[in-house]
């Protein structure tokens, strides 16, 4: 399966990952030697397989609806890269 | 040349529990930025989601209110994208398997008919946090307080064919969900927030493109909100134009709607089951434990209060304006032995919710408790006090001076029902006003209201007002 | 004191014959003299440790302690340690100093598990030699021009050389028992979901699972009972009854039906590792067992599934990284978008950002029934393979990698060819079954490890196996000559 630019600029823009122009081809001939490790599923006859998304059976257990956490934001705000008036800061979005 | 509105409706209800959906955190309202953020909340390296109980027991509630189809095993899922106030870089949601199916729920309209409109779904998922401006120029700040409160996304079928009923059955789920306890409705604080799904087409022919309108919080505005919009849809299609799949805002000055300046094509959120989750199941016993603490919904409390009470349906309609407010009606009628409902109805809606909204209180806080109230309708039933006597002891115990038998005994109010005694007044004061008497026998019949006056006056206002004007009558004709 | 086991250093320590703060400090300067040419650790912690062993010789006074109380511990760089730099062998975490401790290490402080450091690994554990570690690769101490395996590279290494007496470690595609193979020590993957993954920085949520790295099975058991448990913190934790992973050791094997899957040892399986490992099944054999053969017909299909698959969620788990909350930011972000991509662009190295490219790939809207789908079905077929495989058998054994530790540099430039290295720990995985790697021999003058999967839940009778075989061989009492 081979990736072409686009595909690498979609890629590009769902992870967030620059991908600059002159390594495009680069990473899309890594890519796609990886993709090419997929091919070998495509003969796998899977009809009537349930998909497994755990390894065990297990189901969701749940928690008591009670209050357990206290202000703890100066301890996880003392390593965050920018703060202020205890709000993280991002360059200014506009809605 | 006609055209159809095709309108459907998502509806973002935060459930009301303490703590967050997947943390220990606290949900409530208002607090100092990030100080309701822990390190789950916060998307930190290595935290993991713990599923919070009570946010079954309200999903079912609702899935049964809606006689809808109860997703048995619900799975919840990843939804990826990038945003500040969204920590980890995906929302945790329900995309394939909710924990709530169909449904349905009925709305009134103006003219009085009714409509069925579909629920498609409501399925459980995570808020995100809040975007702050202005704090730093040229940055935005992340409140993350808000991020991890439990939200049930209510998705309608597009059954809706008119802003008009768009809005009827926004008003309706709000009514709904506040009276399940599962949602404060709180439009203000975003604890209820409605997207609007607009689309036109001609008669016959497919689905037209949808725009979506959000961020507006009142009924009044999404319903202007959509009507502008059908009306730009309209225009735009018939002006050879094309609508686009976007996000509109509401702009309420200029009574238009604007795109929101989001830079690229629909998202692709590459949904897939959230692995630090499992499925999550709901068994027979969970759903009749729901039934069994269900309560009365809206529309069948009003339908009570008309065949039970002999209420107006206005009266009843006002009754039930709230869960709040039917229950301290019912309290006051059952604790005054329904012996006058109607009598209690009156009370509940004009002076008991006058005095609220003058002093900007609710039924929870007020002065006057249901008992209470209803100790002083029982006076007025056995005719201890007249109507205007009730209002002066109703306004004595606002403002804390005890029971209504206490205010009633401190001040002497107790109405003169004795017979003997109120004749007595009518002979003094007729005796007493000779002059009157003549003008009354010589047909000046307004005389009466002289007379009852005085009387009323002499008995410092606490004579029986019927008895009087029995006793004058007899006294006068004789 | 390096060449001590467990129990007699937990003997010593009791007896007052060695303090722990002696103990400790004679790995400090191990460490100190081996390690800058190692490069096994990220981060050592010296005045933390000696603080820990004084707190941990006063529990031994009072009588208050247990068996691995006053036993210094390095912790891969993985594990979340308040107070200390967990890396994650990434640049995006250098500066992140974790503000809680994962589960796994509360529970081992608790004990008093003196913390002399945190482990060198792969980049956000994504690899199979340690190489992409921004903190540059550790060297095999057996033969410093070989990687030591990955992504536990760190960890496996540190024991091997004798830089702390037990070291923990995660596996998500084999990371615990490739790193053991290579390093010539003893390391188990636990069944999916018994020991907690709470402040363990996510990988691939559905594989990843927490491990010992020792020098012998029995020292593999007694940290498997300290670190295993139900964790109320993560959904994925099994609440079973705890479970003595000593319990079996000493057991006869006798009966024991040892399954061999035709399909291991074929193309690509280095003679010398095939020749070790027979040799080992027959040893275990020869205490009793018999050895049957078993098939895993769906086995060629388990490392494409998983490349899939870890990636994919991998590709969700690591969004988080974004230069807002914590960790590394770009310099001077012009926009919301400059922010995130040159962050992530600046912080990740290159197999991590390959990685989360090609999770996303995998997922996104066209792809994701061809390649997520698909995967997770295979996962199940691979899984079937197994709980097949046990009706007629107790236990697998083969290779745990086609090949001895491969030279630094050698595989670097080829993914794929790294990948397919994997083929023999990336199925457990997959099924989320526990396995055990021991050390059985050697291939072209380095470590291999024997592996051994059993059905779920199965830990301390691999252990025991582990340990049965331990008493008759020596191999994982060798030492590289340089650092006994």
């Amino acid at each position: 399966m081979s990736l072409g630019k686009t595909e690498v600029e979609y890629i590009s823009r769902l992870a967030q990952i620059e991908v600059r122009e002159e390594e495009v081809d680069g990473v899309a001939a890594k890519l796609s030697n990886i993709l090419d490790l997929f091919t070998q599923m495509e003969a796998a006859d899977t009809r009537g397989v349930e998909p497994m998304s755990h390894p065990l059976d297990a189901v969701q257990r749940f928690r008591a609806d009670v209050v357990t956490e206290v202000d703890q934001h100066e301890k996880l705000q003392a390593i965050a890269p920018s703060v202020t008036q205890a709000h993280y800061l991002v360059p200014q979005v506009i809605e | 040349m006609s055209w159809e509105v095709v309108i459907g409706l998502e509806i973002h209800t935060q459930l009301t529990t303490k703590s967050k959906i997947f943390s220990g955190a606290s949900t409530a309202y208002g607090a100092a930025p990030n100080s309701q953020a822990c390190a789950i909340d916060a998307g930190m390296p290595g935290m993991l989601p713990v599923l919070n109980h009570a946010v079954l027991g309200k999903s079912i509630m609702l899935g049964l209110a809606l006689d809808a189809e109860l997703g048995m095993r619900s799975v919840f899922d990843r939804k990826n994208y990038f945003y500040p106030d969204s920590p980890k870089g995906y929302q945790t949601t329900q995309m394939d398997f909710p924990i709530v199916g169909q449904g349905q729920l009925e709305i009134e309209l103006e003219d009085g008919s009714k409509k069925v409109i579909g629920v498609t779904r409501a399925h459980l998922e995570e808020d995100a946090g809040k975007s702050v401006h202005g704090i730093v120029p040229g940055q935005t700040g992340i409140d993350l307080n808000r991020s991890g409160t439990p939200l049930l996304e209510i998705v309608s079928d597009p059954d809706m064919s008119s802003a008009k009923e768009a809005v009827a059955y926004a008003k309706k789920m709000h009514e709904l969900v506040q009276y399940l306890g599962i949602c404060d409705g709180n439009m203000q604080e975003g604890s209820f927030r409605v997207d609007s799904n607009v689309s036109v087409r001609r008669p016959g022919e497919p689905l037209g493109t949808r725009a979506e309108l959000k961020n507006i919080n009142s009924f009044k505005f999404i319903e202007k909100a959509i009507e502008i919009e059908i009306e730009r849809q309209i225009e735009l299609i018939e002006s050879g134009g094309k609508v686009v799949q976007e996000t509109r805002l509401y702009d309420s000055e200029k009574d238009v709607t604007r795109s929101m300046r989001t830079k690229e094509e629909a998202n692709d959120y590459r949904y897939f089951p959230c692995p630090d989750l499992l499925p999550v199941i709901i068994t027979e016993a969970d759903v009749e434990a729901v039934r069994v603490v269900m309560p009365e919904l809206p529309d069948a409390k009003r339908a009570r209060f008309v065949s039970e009470f002999n209420l107006s349906d206005y009266d009843a309609a006002v009754l039930t304006g709230s869960r709040a407010m039917a229950e301290f009606f019912e309290t006051v009628v059952a604790l005054t032995d329904a012996k006058d409902p109607k009598l209690c109805a009156n009370w509940a809606t004009s002076g008991f919710s006058a005095a609220l909204n003058r002093d900007g209180l609710s039924i929870e806080n007020a002065p006057v408790s249901a008992e209470m109230l209803a100790g002083m309708i029982s006076r007025l039933i056995d005719n201890s006090i007249s109507g205007k006597i009730a209002k002066q002891v109703f306004d004595a115990m606002w403002q804390g001076e005890g029971s209504a038998d206490e205010i009633i005994e401190s001040k002497g109010l107790k109405q003169i029902t004795d017979t003997g005694a109120i004749e007595a007044l009518v002979d003094d004061v007729l005796a007493n006003n000779p002059n009157q008497v003549e003008a009354y026998k010589g047909g000046q019949e307004k005389m009466m209201g002289y007379f009852v006056g005085q009387i009323m006056k002499a008995s410092g206002g606490q004579a029986n007002p019927g008895q009087v004007n029995k006793l004058l009558m007899a006294k006068l004709k004789a | 004191m390096h060449n001590l086991t467990i129990k007699q250093m937990n003997e010593k320590l009791h007896s007052g014959e060695i303090t722990s703060v002696q103990l400790t400090q004679h790995y400090l300067d191990r460490i100190s003299q081996y390690d800058g040419d190692l490069n096994a650790f990220v981060t050592v912690t010296p005045e933390l440790a000696i603080s820990m062993a004084e707190a941990a010789d006063q529990k031994i006074a009072a009588g208050d302690a247990e068996l691995l109380t006053g036993i210094p511990i390095a912790h891969k760089d993985i594990f979340c340690t308040d107070g200390v730099k967990t890396s994650c062998g990434s640049k995006m975490l250098d500066n992140f100093i974790a503000p809680y401790d994962a589960h796994v290490v509360t529970l081992l402080n608790k004990i008093g598990m003196p913390i002399l450091g945190k482990t060198n690994m792969d980049e956000f554990a994504m690899g199979s030699s340690s190489e992409s570690s921004y903190y540059g690769p550790t060297k095999n101490p057996w033969d410093h021009k070989a990687v030591p395996g990955g992504s536990s590279g760190g960890s496996a290494a540190v024991i091997a050389a004798g830089l702390a007496p037990l070291a923990t470690g995660t596996d998500t595609g084999g990371s615990v028992r490739q790193p053991a193979s290579f390093c010539g020590i003893t390391g188990i993957k636990p069944t999916y979901g018994a020991v907690s993954r709470f402040g363990i920085i996510a990988y691939a949520s559905s594989f990843d699972q927490a491990g010992p790295l020792t020098r012998s099975a029995e020292d593999s058991a007694w940290m498997l009972n300290a670190m295993a448990g139900f964790d109320e913190r993560d959904s994925t934790s099994l609440e079973r009854e705890k479970t003595d992973y000593t319990a079996e050791l000493g057991q006869s094997l006798k009966g024991l039906r040892i399954g061999v899957p035709a399909e291991y040892f074929g193309e690509g399986l280095d003679p010398e590792v095939e020749a070790a490992i027979r040799t080992a099944i027959t040893e275990v054999g020869n205490l009793g067992g018999e050895v049957v053969e078993v098939h895993l017909p769906n086995k060629d299909l388990a490392v494409p599934a998983y490349y899939v698959l870890a990636p994919a969620e991998a590709s969700a788990n690591l969004s988080r990284y974004d230069g807002v909350r914590f960790g590394y930011r770009c310099d001077q972000p012009q926009d919301l978008e400059d922010l995130y991509k040159r962050s992530r662009s600046e912080g990740f190295g290159e197999e991590v950002k390959r990685r989360i490219m090609v999770g996303a790939y995998a997922l996104s809207a066209g792809y994701y029934d061809a390649y997520y789908v698909k995967a997770q079905q295979l996962r199940r077929m691979v899984r079937d393979d197994f709980t097949k495989a046990f009706e007629s058998c107790d236990v697998i054994m083969g290779p745990v990698a086609p090949t001895s530790a491969f030279n630094i540099g050698e595989k670097s430039d080829d993914q794929v060819s790294m990948y397919l290295n994997d083929l023999y720990t990336i199925p457990v995985n997959l099924a989320g079954l526990p396995a055990l790697s021991v050390p059985a021999g050697f291939a072209n003058n380095r470590p291999v490890g024997l592996h051994i999967v059993g059905p779920y839940f199965s830990e301390a009778k691999l252990l025991n196996i582990g340990h049965q075989f331990q008493q008759i061989t020596d191999w994982h009492k060798q030492m590289p000559a340089q650092y006994q």
